[in-house]
């Protein structure tokens, strides 16, 4: 089967295809549902044999390149449609594939009754193809292709209900600034990728890492190639300063959210860094920069997440807070543990978007958690499941968001510093607290929406889903538990993903002495926190309601600087988006254009008209005024052939 | 050589086309339009017969057709072509017919003289891609400038005869300085070859042993004449007005083939004939380029009217070709040619598009609209793809020609900067704005005006149009080889030819 990898590619287009160009003449949701579903299904199946296969296969013969035709050979430039499986490409595609294919059979149930039921699958199944290109490309330029594919999908599915209004603007307002921010972000992706076409001529990956790993290249070239790459990662994976577009995109369908814009592409920026670990180990000062913004975004993305009360929104900024861990974990040089964060965060993040959709299902399209409450008792699966997921998220053992964040913050501490694992824990405080608020503003407490509103469990078809990705948010930590207790086997995960990410830790050694105790103490204590954290979410919110409010009022600037997401959209349009607007119109346009360029060229014509005017006097038609110019003309002729001798 | 007159059946068929043509009644208006689309027809699969023979592994020139014309002033009839100029031939003869279909029903008045013009215009442009003599390229140059001039005044908008005379005016002047240019050219030749010539494989060996000085000059007087057709900044101010105001096919033919005729002449024949100058000038006409995309992208964004953004959205695209060439590596110039090819594809698609839907509503202005997915999905659909493949999505050709280009002028030594590269590639990042931005005006949000929701969606000619297009364009985005290998020998020929100039003391020293 690994051969065969390249199906996980075809399939998806294939059915995006068939939805695409006679969705709308099947008119058959079931038909179209299957057909959408039954092709990320095989695919899953696929990359799941392949794994095992992988998995008995020794170490070194586990990396396979299966190469379909050349895409682009020009000058030194050799890039083709090949696919590489090895243990990084594996691990991200059975995560996609198979949170995809429960997510596709959860749509079959949202979607149900739109008007454009076949669009939407067509569009999915057309975003798990780019998807696929992107981690499963042996090249930049796949990679790329892959990765703006991704955006593509993301910006048809943001403004899948194009006619519907969102926040103060539209949908496709929301579309187009994803795409927009997201093509920024590209622009590094491009240079970076020139770089080092540049610097090793060549953009297949094998051949560009294993000369970064032997090469001698100045460190400053590093660190430029690094840095494109980082700030190509921060479009694609919501990162300071261009998250922006992330929470917005919550105007998309809610299966939309949970697996592009929470499983599966946002992370797409850690895969890259991941993926070009070499690059980015020696470059220390951009790894510095990595760090620091994804702590940095982690814990300011957790802040607004504290008070806002779109239940999509709550978890769109708890999207980019743990976006900033994984970040956090590439700029420790942890990269095992961020691909498990990854992992895990796609199980429980996709599990709380999914419960989302259907809580908003059930209370008719409301997202607004003050006017939710006591939604347990109608249903009790989605219930459940989304306490699972918030346990999970916030770090309570075993669930698997306590494997993989701990580890990070583990790292943290051990490789870079105290302070980094504190603001870590605080952010994990913070997780808690809102996911908690969350979770009891909606299903707990007292009812608080009116007697229009009558809340249902939602069909099998959505909440089988929900069970199989609480089960896996339960655990899927276990294949990654620490050293510290597994003993001599050591972290399995890391184990299986450390050939990919050997050469950079053997160029970054910075692995200090640290003892198991130290390990085990930090652990115990960002458990405490985080269970203080939800038990005093508990008082708050359960016991007595009354402390929010005065707390909110009571710093109702800090409040509202949170609520309005620190005015960062309003300050990107004061001092970006509106002055380019303006120079472009007034400046370039109708002045530059139209009264220098244009001027000049209206006042050459004047200069000619005008003094063709007067030219044109000489020609009377008077005889004898000819006569006389002629006269003139051969006496100056000969004065000038005398003077001339 | 032996002779092969392909190419001439080629470039004349259209010309024999358009004198049948004169011989109908005006009345018969579907016979002349089937007449018009037939001897297009026959000229692109000449241009079929002629891709399938050509030898991709040769660098010289083929199809070579050579015939004593003017014999005081040993001007030849010549022509021939190699991978660049096959490329942009195929370009013209794949467009011309399309357009002509796409006029079928907005066309209603003087349908024979536009037919008549068109192909014409036709055989003008093909001229100047074959063309190996440069008294015949210039007169190719100018001939076409004649039936396009007619185009927009005739069948063009409220203000086609300003936009007609600003068109001709702007493009006559370069000219001018070109034709002086040849004809020092030719004389010049006279000291060395002992002999008057305006043929282009002659002067090659003779033009790069003129003093850098007078290269300079030379290249200056041609470069202006093409940097006006291309157009680059800051001569571009004919453009908007003359797409705005000419019909759809004028608009096609004119983004899609005629602005293609200033790139080509820059990469034929200022690289080569003057390659010191070439190296000298590069970096300033690439600062030009980049201001062009930069400068194109952002007007077209403020535009209100489709059109008009359409038009400053190919002075961006164009600003990458000449950008491309001017880099002079086998990435950027390779990426350039197939540039050419692209902007052809997608932008001719954009006015093709804007044209569909300007005969149903005549109106161009962007805030007319609005929320037209739900009427015209189709049409929807298409403008997206096209917009896509403008935008540079990898996987649709216009990735494949930018990409190269910022590649290649990255690792460029003649520029040896990266900010050519970094400011280039920020006009990917405007490209996105002013067409999503436009897209979602046009086609998302609500439905709110009335007008629009009696608004049917394209008919089965228009969509017969688009089809072919959009599969070269995935063709391109997927498999650009096929395209590719066409110009590479040629490419590095002109690299070479750049990097190496003939040694002319050798030529003397032989006769």
């Amino acid at each position: 089967m690994r051969e065969l990898i390249y199906l996980t590619v075809v399939l998806p287009l294939s059915g995006f295809l068939i939805n695409g160009i006679f969705g709308s003449r099947i008119k058959n949701e079931k038909v179209i549902g299957i057909i959408g579903s039954s092709t990320i299904g095989i695919s899953f199946i696929i990359t799941l044999i392949a794994f095992f296969e992988t998995l008995a296969l020794p170490t070194e013969q586990r990396q396979l390149i299966v190469s379909l035709f050349t895409w682009l050979k020009v000058g030194g430039l050799d890039v083709s449609f090949a696919y590489q499986v090895d243990q990084l490409s594996l691990i991200m595609a059975l995560v996609v594939t198979g949170v995809g294919f429960i997510i596709h059979v959860y749509s079959i149930g949202y979607m149900h009754g739109d008007k454009s039921f076949w669009r939407f699958f067509a569009y999915l199944n057309l975003f798990i193809f780019a998807m696929m290109n992107l981690i499963l490309a042996d090249n930049f330029v796949l990679l790329f292709l892959g990765w703006e594919g991704v955006g593509l999908c993301s910006y048809l599915l943001i403004g899948f209900w194009y006619d519907r209004k969102f926040e103060k603007s539209t949908t496709a307002d929301a579309a187009k600034k994803a795409f927009i921010v997201n093509r920024i972000g590209d622009f590094g992706f491009l240079l970076g990728m020139f770089l080092i076409f540049l610097t090793f001529g060549s953009l297949n990956f094998n051949e560009v890492f294993s000369k970064a790993n032997t090469f001698s290249v100045s460190t400053a070239t590093y660190g430029f190639i690094a840095l494109f790459l980082f700030i190509g990662a921060t479009g694609k994976s919501a990162q300071i300063p261009l998250y922006v577009w992330l929470p917005d995109a919550m105007a998309g369908p809610t299966p939309v959210s949970a697996l592009i814009h929470a499983a599966t592409m946002v992370t797409a920026g850690v895969y890259m860094v991941a993926r070009c670990s070499i690059i980015f180990a020696s470059a220390p000062a951009i790894m510095m920069v990595v760090a620091v913004i994804g702590i940095m975004t982690a814990f300011f993305a957790a802040t607004i997440g504290l008070v806002q009360n779109d239940i999509k929104k709550v978890l769109a900024y708890s999207t980019v807070s743990q976006l900033g861990y994984m970040f956090l974990a590439m700029g420790v040089g942890a990269f095992g543990a961020g691909i498990f964060h990854v992992m895990t965060h796609a199980f429980f993040k996709a599990l709380l978007f999914l419960g989302a959709g259907s809580v908003i299902h059930a209370m008719h399209e409301e997202q607004d958690i003050q006017k939710f409450g006591g939604l347990k008792k109608y249903m009790p699966h989605t219930a459940l499941t989304f306490l699972i997921a918030a346990l999970a998220i916030s770090g309570i053992p075993p669930l698997s968001g306590f494997f993989s964040k701990d580890e990070i913050l583990w790292y943290s501490y051990a490789n870079v510093g105290i302070i980094f694992w504190l603001i870590g824990v605080i952010t994990a405080l913070m997780t808690a607290f809102y996911m908690f608020r969350l979770y009891l503003l909606t299903f707990e407490g007292k009812e608080r929406f009116g007697h229009d509103k009558h809340p249902h469990e939602s069909p099998k078809v959505m909440t089988i889903p929900l069970i199989i990705l609480a089960v896996l948010s339960v655990i899927g930590g276990f294949v990654g538990i620490p050293e510290v207790f597994s003993g001599e086997h050591g972290n399995q995960f890391h184990n299986w993903l450390s050939p990919i990410f050997a050469n950079a830790e053997r160029k970054l050694m910075q692995f200090g002495f640290h003892t198991h105790l130290e390990e085990i103490l930090l652990m115990v204590l960002s458990v405490i926190i985080a269970g203080g954290s939800i038990l005093f979410a508990r008082y708050v919110y359960l016991k007595s309601p009354k402390i929010a409010d005065s707390v909110s009022s009571r710093f109702s600037g800090l409040y509202k600087t949170l609520w309005n997401k620190y005015y960062v959209d309003e300050i990107y349009d004061a001092i970006i988006v509106n002055p380019i607007v303006v120079v472009s119109r007034n400046f370039l346009w109708k002045f530059t254009d139209g009264k220098i360029i244009d001027g000049l060229i209206h006042s050459t014509a004047k200069l000619i008209d005008v003094s063709a005017s007067y030219l044109r006097k000489f020609q009377n038609g008077i005889a004898q005024f000819y006569a006389l110019i002629m006269v003139f003309g051969i006496a100056i002729t000969l004065f000038w052939i005398i003077m001339s001798f | 050589m032996e002779n092969n007159l392909l190419l001439t059946y080629l470039i004349f068929t259209p010309l024999i086309g358009s004198l049948i043509i004169l011989l109908v009644k005006n009345e018969k208006v579907s016979l002349i339009k089937n007449l018009g689309l037939v001897f297009s027809l026959i000229a692109f699969i000449i241009s079929l017969v002629i891709f399938f023979s050509f030898d991709s592994n040769n660098s010289d020139f083929q199809f070579i057709h050579k015939l004593k014309w003017i014999e005081g002033i040993n001007v030849f009839y010549f022509v021939g072509i190699d991978g660049i100029s096959l490329l942009l031939i195929l370009l013209t003869t794949f467009i011309t017919p399309l357009t002509l279909i796409s006029s079928w029903s907005s066309i209603e008045h003087k349908v024979k003289e536009f037919t008549f013009f068109m192909l014409i215009l036709e055989t003008g442009m093909l001229g100047v891609f074959a063309s190996l003599d440069l008294f015949l390229f210039y007169i190719f140059w100018e001939a076409m400038l004649i039936p396009m001039y007619f185009i927009i005044g005739i069948w063009g908008g409220k203000e086609r005869i300003y936009a007609a005379i600003k068109f001709f005016l702007y493009t006559m002047l370069g000219s001018l300085l070109m034709l002086v240019a040849i004809i020092w050219l030719a004389v010049y030749s006279v000291n060395i070859l002992g002999g008057f010539t305006t043929d282009f494989t002659e002067l090659l060996k003779v033009a790069p042993s003129i003093t850098r000085d007078l290269q300079i000059w030379m290249f200056l007087a041609f470069g202006l004449s093409f940097a006006i057709k291309v157009p680059l900044f800051p001569f571009h101010t004919w453009l908007p007005d003359a797409h705005v105001q000419a019909p759809t096919a004028g608009s096609v033919i004119l983004a899609g083939v005629l602005l293609k005729m200033g790139t080509y002449g820059l990469l034929r024949f200022n690289l080569p004939l003057f390659p010191d100058a070439t190296i000298i000038i590069a970096p300033y006409i690439s600062v030009l380029a980049v201001i062009g995309i930069i400068y194109g992208a952002l007007v077209a964004m403020v535009q209100t009217d489709m059109k008009k953004l359409v038009a400053y959205s190919s002075v961006s695209h164009l600003g990458f070709v000449v950008l491309g060439i001017f880099a002079i590596t086998t990435e950027s110039i390779q990426g350039a040619v197939i540039q050419m090819v692209n902007h052809g594809l997608s932008t001719g698609a954009l006015f093709l598009l804007v044209g569909v839907i300007y005969e149903r509503t005549h109106t161009r202005e962007i805030a007319e609209y609005g929320g037209i997915a739900k009427v015209v999905p189709f049409f929807s659909f298409a403008l997206l793809f096209a917009s896509l493949s403008s935008i540079g999505l990898p996987g649709l050709n216009g990735f494949i020609g930018e990409f190269l280009i910022l590649l290649g002028s990255f690792k460029s030594g003649v520029l040896n900067s990266w900010w050519f590269t970094v400011f280039a590639a920020s006009g990917v990042i405007f490209a996105a704005v002013y067409l999503l931005w436009m897209y979602q005006r046009v086609v998302f949000g609500e439905l709110k005006n009335p007008k629009l929701e009696k608004l049917t969606d394209m008919n089965s000619r228009e969509i017969f149009v688009l089809i072919p297009i959009f599969i070269f364009i995935v063709w391109i985005g997927i498999y650009p080889s096929t395209f590719l290998n066409l110009s590479e020998k040629a490419t590095k020929k002109v690299i070479y030819q750049v990097n190496n100039p003939v040694n002319v003391t050798n030529i003397i020293g032989k006769k």
